[in-house]
């Protein structure tokens, strides 16, 4: 129970922190960033002067509202948080930055949420066997596993798009659906999904293979440790079918590490994969994130971070919960 | 120690070894034989391409033409005056290698470094004190840690190179390397939070507290030493981290673009439609570049691994040692009989 009481507490303060971040960084940080920001809306609105309710929220996201103690900006700031209220963005304007990404999120969480998936699937299979086969011709190939994991990732995407799309042309090259065939937008039939599929296959690709190295990896070398445990050793001395003692005793216990990691990765798959999504230009979070940055459109870049944030402290919090029951070394070491 | 609790077996006669007695046994001679571990092939692989890479890029710019010397024809594909052709400005896509080599290297070192410190500051202290000081500084790196990496450093770039009154700092790599150093280094801190904490433990550190040695010197003499191969580990992952992540956000125009990368070299080639004219000679050099950078990083760290982490040396050459002796005849046979 205490492993469960402290863990969520730690969960409470580093989403408190988190938040808090989020409001230090536009106010601590040199530059003005409302002003900045006001400007460029007052632009978007063509000119005209912003409504009082606009700027209000603006300042209250974004810096110091005029005759406003610190405290108050913070307390002003968590309510309007706690509203689901994050400003309006620049770059889209008048769109109110949370639609812009709820629009997003499920373009991320599906294409990166497979992918990843798949990835750590594949590797852990791969690694387990390599595992089995350690002291083989297969040792040899381990190394090769750091070329995958040092390859930037976005250049992959580059060099695929050159070979599959540019010279061969199987495949498209940007978006996540065709808009010439569906200008009105998504919408639910069978020959969008067919070309939602379509254009995901290169972006799912180039972070299977990125990824896919680090999970082989992991899953090998400990593998080769387990192997080496007494009680693999009981196990063979039993008698037991070698694919018995592979599964039920090595990898069973060599996964454990690697489902701590597949966690994080989940967490992560709302970060996406920003610069890939850049890439393929596919309508994800990653993509509103750089418009954002780009655009210097501040209130949607918070948005954004502060919503990649909170999804990366959901996933792992969840993780930890079922790893203190898959592994209970974990509670009762504390 | 080891011996009083292992039988020896014997290496031809008895009945033969199962993999932790003969792991064991390897141990035992490889100690006898090595007073340092080997040099692996790995190992070597990996320093002669990081030697080579570090190399050209100290060494090459001083050989290369301006790398923003725009004289050259456009789009020039590989050939004569031009190893690796032009790009769509007229630039040397070799001499701007050579640059973006010095480039890169230059945050990585500079932002692993960096990380690395902080590590140490966070993890070493926090392993060796415990109590509330270890409380309070793991508390602040799982907090770092579980916050997404590249979208805080994108987020603190936007503020800071949007900053008035920074000039030509606000876009330097010097910067860029600062703000990747304080977003990369929780997860060597956690490492070696965990290896000082144990360290603590040891006789020789209990024995340098009991003789009333300070803190700072127990730590610096006695625990920092011992944690050298983990921290080079940690370093070179602190080096590689920035390489990708200065190229992921040069990629996205967050880069320096008051200096040439390799980052930089790909922003260029995808605002100048580098993949859809394929000019592939701009845009796959760069990003093999920083492949090879990485792979022989990660070779070396490999090699590490396998130093300070015994079994995972240990247990393949069992295996090996093994199906050698079931080869020749001299081992268990299926039904268990002794051949």
């Amino acid at each position: 129970m205490v492993f469960y009481v402290r863990r969520i507490l730690f969960y409470v303060i580093t989403l408190w922190a988190a938040v808090s971040l989020n409001f230090l960084l536009p106010r601590l940080l040199p530059g003005d960033p409302a002003a900045i920001m006001l400007g460029k809306l007052r632009r978007a609105n063509g000119g005209r002067p912003l409504s009082e309710e606009t700027i209000r929220g603006i300042t209250s996201m974004l810096g110091a509202e005029k005759g406003m103690t610190f405290w108050d900006q913070y307390i002003a700031y968590w309510g309007r948080i706690l509203q689901g209220d994050l400003g309006i963005s620049s770059t889209r304007y008048p769109a109110p930055v949370i639609e812009l990404i709820g629009a997003a999120l499920p373009w991320t969480v599906i294409l990166v949420g497979v992918a990843t998936v798949l990835s750590f699937v594949l590797g852990i299979v791969a690694g387990a066997w390599v595992g089995w086969k350690r002291g083989t011709w297969v040792d040899h190939l381990v190394p090769a596993t750091t070329f995958l994991q040092s390859i930037p990732y976005f250049w992959l995407a580059l060099v695929l798009v050159a070979v599959l799309s540019v010279q061969l042309g199987v495949l498209p090259i940007i978006g996540g659906y065709d808009v010439f065939d569906f200008p009105g937008g998504p919408e639910w039939s069978w020959a969008f999904f067919g070309s939602t599929v379509v254009h995901a296959i290169l972006p799912a690709i180039t972070i299977v293979i990125s990824s896919v190295g680090g999970w082989l990896l992991g899953m090998r070398n400990m593998m080769v440790q387990t192997m080496s445990e007494d009680y693999v050793v009981t196990a063979e001395a039993k008698g037991l079918t070698p694919s018995r003692i592979r599964t039920r005793y090595a990898a069973r216990n060599a996964v454990i590490p690697s489902l701590a990691g597949f966690g994080i990765a989940l967490g992560f798959v709302v970060a996406g994969s920003i610069v890939t999504e850049q890439v393929f230009s596919y309508p994800g979070i990653g993509k509103l994130m750089i418009q954002s940055v780009q655009g210097l459109d501040y209130s949607l870049m918070q948005g954004v971070f502060l919503v990649i944030t909170l999804a990366v402290l959901a996933a792992n919090f969840l993780m930890e919960m079922i790893y203190g029951f898959i592994d209970p070394r974990v509670r009762h070491r504390g | 120690m080891a011996d009083n609790t292992t039988p020896e077996v014997p290496v031809r006669t008895g009945p033969t070894p199962t993999s932790t007695l003969a792991t064991i046994r390897i141990a035992k001679n490889d100690r006898k034989r090595r007073p340092l571990p080997r040099i692996s092939g790995k190992l070597l692989t990996g320093i002669i391409i990081v030697v080579v890479i570090a190399l050209f890029g100290i060494l090459a710019p001083f050989f290369v033409q301006d790398p923003r010397f725009s004289g050259n024809d456009a789009l020039l594909p590989p050939g004569d005056g031009h190893i690796l052709g032009t790009t769509k400005l007229g630039y040397d896509v070799f001499a701007q290698l050579a640059w973006g080599t010095r480039g890169s290297l230059f945050v990585g070192v500079v932002a692993g470094a960096l990380a690395l410190l902080l590590a140490i500051l966070f993890g070493v202290l926090a392993g060796y004190f415990g109590g509330v000081v270890d409380e309070i500084l793991t508390l602040l790196t799982n907090i770092m840690l579980v916050i997404p990496g590249l979208p805080l450093v994108m987020v603190i770039a936007a503020y800071v190179q949007n900053t008035e009154g920074l000039g030509p700092f606000a876009r330097s790599s010097f910067l860029v390397a600062i703000v990747l150093g304080i977003t990369g280094w929780a997860g060597s801190a956690v490492v070696l939070r965990a290896t000082a904490k144990s360290l603590r433990m040891r006789d020789y550190v209990a024995a340098s507290r009991v003789a009333g040695e300070r803190p700072l010197r127990v730590i610096f003499v006695e625990i920092l030493p011992n944690l050298v191969p983990l921290l080079a580990a940690q370093l070179i992952f602190g080096v590689i981290f920035a390489i990708l992540g200065e190229a992921g956000l040069s990629y996205l125009g967050l880069g320096p673009t008051g200096s040439i990368t390799l980052g930089t070299m790909l922003n260029d080639a995808q605002t100048g439609q580098a993949v859809g004219s394929q000019a592939w000679w701009w845009f796959i050099p760069p990003g093999a570049l920083i492949a090879l950078l990485g792979t022989g990083l990660s070779l070396i760290n490999f090699a590490i691994d396998e130093i300070v982490n015994p079994k995972l040396r240990l247990a393949p050459q069992a295996a090996r040692n093994q199906r050698k002796a079931n080869r020749e005849g001299r081992s268990v046979s299926e039904n268990g009989a002794i051949a």
